[in-house]
């Protein structure tokens, strides 16, 4: 690592999105060190996936700044965002489904990024495609990687968008809720993958509602609620937090703020 | 009774192979059953000409000018583009090659590829814009866009005005403009079908079926789609250029609504997404159209019906349904 490992890789500065009167995402400050793995956790809609959709530019912020490798990348269009390294997962995955499952990242490796990572030429896309998925678990000698996306199970379209978001080689990935929809045993068989991926020195962003998975691979935990950040730190800490406990689990329920006030 | 003891039964023909990339042909039928759909058409379309009598030759030449703007369209249409101004395509194509012609003497030879490319990159230019635009919105700003340069050039009196630019130069030999119409309209076909069939085009579908998946995969979809407005631009440009020529003639009437309106139509009738179906659909219509020629005023009523109850019985288009039919088997046969 050079100098610039002390840096952080990704800073966000009070980001802010409101629609309309809704107040979705509130002054989230937080700031992620390159190889870090972070998860957000959040009751439902707490703002998590729209954070999600400010940095990588899906969403346009209402006030604040996201810098990636001490770049402004606020406001910056999507495809932008992802050819400088930042990779996401969708919630409700957004895959092709009249295409072979292969030809789904034929998309990533088509981007310039690609181009750019592999020393200016594209190599032969199809191979390098089933290697992907190969790595994903999707065993290239059976039919899985050929058959058309509208034919698998969900297990296997979370782990095709996730092996999408990989195709980009990023350098930042984010995955919002890969596991929801997943069986035990595919999270179980996915969550070495994801351990792999960032011990190999990605930073990973992990929003998820199963603390349990969550808790035993992240770094660090950022906790939203109604858009505000409540707390940050070490799983334990984080839970330990009366305000998570609240959000968490209602005790002492309180009235949200009101948005045009807060 | 009878009826009810005999069922039709349908049995898919195809060749099976894993990858879309390999085809194992095991015998001269099986290469024969996937190239005769291919090459028949093309070879009746280059030898048609030889017998025709001149003016179902122009109607060849007419077919394959609306061919090309129904392939431009049902281009555009696979990226997610729905464009109802094919006539602005054809219009700046037939422009572009007149004023060539007319003001600076260019030969043919110069004027339909400078109009092709130059049409090209001016109707990405002019549509860059509204690129952002989706569905009906682009649809809207497209039909506009041609009626506006009718009137500019019909109020500011550029390019000859209403008048127009007449005693173009023509091609030396009227087999010539066939010849150049039908082969551009054959090269279009089979290199768009190229073009959707690589990696390039299926990025281009991709955009049209969910735009936000390909940014996330770091594509720059605008450029994407403005290289997809020069191609569709380029061909309908070329079919105008073609068209200037053949009648030594330009005037308002390229940017009219028929020509927006009718590759659609074509499209409609011959089947989306293959360009094979609007090929076939604009090589239909057209000859159609001029065979109720007689018929006078009533001929666009009949045209219309036509059209309409096409649609309604075969909303897939002619293509598909020919292509299902080729790929089965058919066969009455006895429930037990």
């Amino acid at each position: 690592m050079t100098t610039s490992s002390n840096e952080p890789i990704l800073r966000v500065e009070r980001l802010k999105k409101n629609f309309g009167g809704v107040l979705a995402v509130y002054d989230v400050s937080f700031e992620l060190k390159r190889g870090e793995f972070l998860g957000i956790i959040g009751p439902n809609g707490s703002g998590k996936t729209t954070l999600v959709n400010l940095i990588t530019g899906f969403v346009r912020p209402s006030g604040g700044r996201v810098l990636f490798k001490g770049k402004n990348i606020t406001g910056k269009m999507p495809y932008k965002i992802a050819d400088l390294g930042i990779a996401r997962t969708f919630q409700m995955v957004r895959l092709f489904y009249n295409l072979p499952a292969y030809k789904n990242l034929i998309i990533p490796l088509c981007s310039s990024r690609v181009r750019r990572m592999r020393g200016g030429k594209y190599g032969e896309k199809d191979d390098e495609a089933v290697d992907l998925l190969d790595d994903m678990g999707f065993e290239r000698d059976s039919y899985v990687p050929y058959k058309q996306v509208g034919t698998l199970p969900h297990g296997y379209l979370k782990r095709l968008d996730l092996a999408r978001a990989m195709a980009l080689r990023p350098e930042l990935l984010i995955l919002d809720e890969l596991f929801s929809g997943m069986s035990m045993s595919e999270v179980a068989s996915t969550l070495p993958l994801i351990e792999k991926f960032n011990r190999e020195g990605l930073t990973i962003i992990m929003i998820e509602h199963r603390l349990k998975e969550l808790f035993r691979v992240v770094d660090r935990v950022l906790v939203l609620n109604f858009g505000e950040k409540i707390a940050e730190g070490t799983p334990d800490e984080v839970m330990a937090e009366d305000e998570v406990k609240k959000a968490y689990l209602g005790i002492d329920v309180e009235i949200p703020p009101d948005p045009g006030t807060a | 009774m009878a009826e009810r003891d005999f069922r039709k039964k349908r049995l898919d023909r195809g060749i099976k192979a894993r990858s879309d990339t390999i085809f194992a042909v095991a015998s001269t039928k099986e290469i024969l059953y996937l190239l005769a759909p291919r090459f028949v058409p093309v070879a009746i379309l280059l030898l048609l000409p030889l017998f025709l009598e001149s003016y179902w030759n122009k109607v060849l030449v007419y077919a394959c000018i609306y061919g090309l703007l129904a392939l431009s369209w049902d281009f555009l249409a696979s990226c997610g583009l729905f464009s109802l101004g094919q006539s602005l395509f054809f219009g700046l194509g037939a422009y572009i090659a007149g004023a060539l012609n007319y003001y600076f003497h260019l030969p043919t030879v110069v004027t339909i590829p400078v109009a092709t490319l130059a049409g090209g990159v001016l109707c990405a230019a002019l549509l860059s814009p509204v690129m952002r635009l989706r569905g009906v919105y682009f649809a809207m700003v497209t039909l506009m866009l041609p009626l506006l340069l009718m009137k500019v050039v019909e109020t500011t009196g550029v390019f000859g005005g209403t008048h127009g630019l007449s005693s173009l130069a023509g091609f030396p030999h009227e087999m010539l403009a066939i010849y150049l119409a039908i082969i551009g309209f054959l090269v279009c076909l089979f290199l768009f079908r190229r073009i959707m069939n690589a990696d390039y085009g299926l990025i281009l579908r991709a955009i049209r079926d969910d735009d936000r998946s390909v940014m996330s995969g770091g594509i720059n979809i605008y450029w994407r789609k403005s290289q997809a407005l020069f191609i569709a631009g380029a061909a309908g440009s070329f079919a105008g250029a073609l068209m200037t020529h053949h009648y030594q003639f330009v005037g308002m009437s390229t940017f009219a609504l028929d020509y927006s309106i009718l590759p659609v139509a074509a499209v409609a009738l011959g089947g989306p997404g293959t360009f094979a179906g609007a090929a076939l659909g604009s090589m239909i219509l057209v000859p159609l159209s001029e065979a109720l020629r007689a018929l006078g005023g009533l001929r666009i009523a009949i045209y219309c019906g036509i059209l309409i109850v096409s649609i309604i019985l075969l909303p897939e288009g002619f293509f598909h349904y020919l292509a299902r039919k080729y790929h089965q088997f058919e066969r009455i046969e006895k429930i037990k």
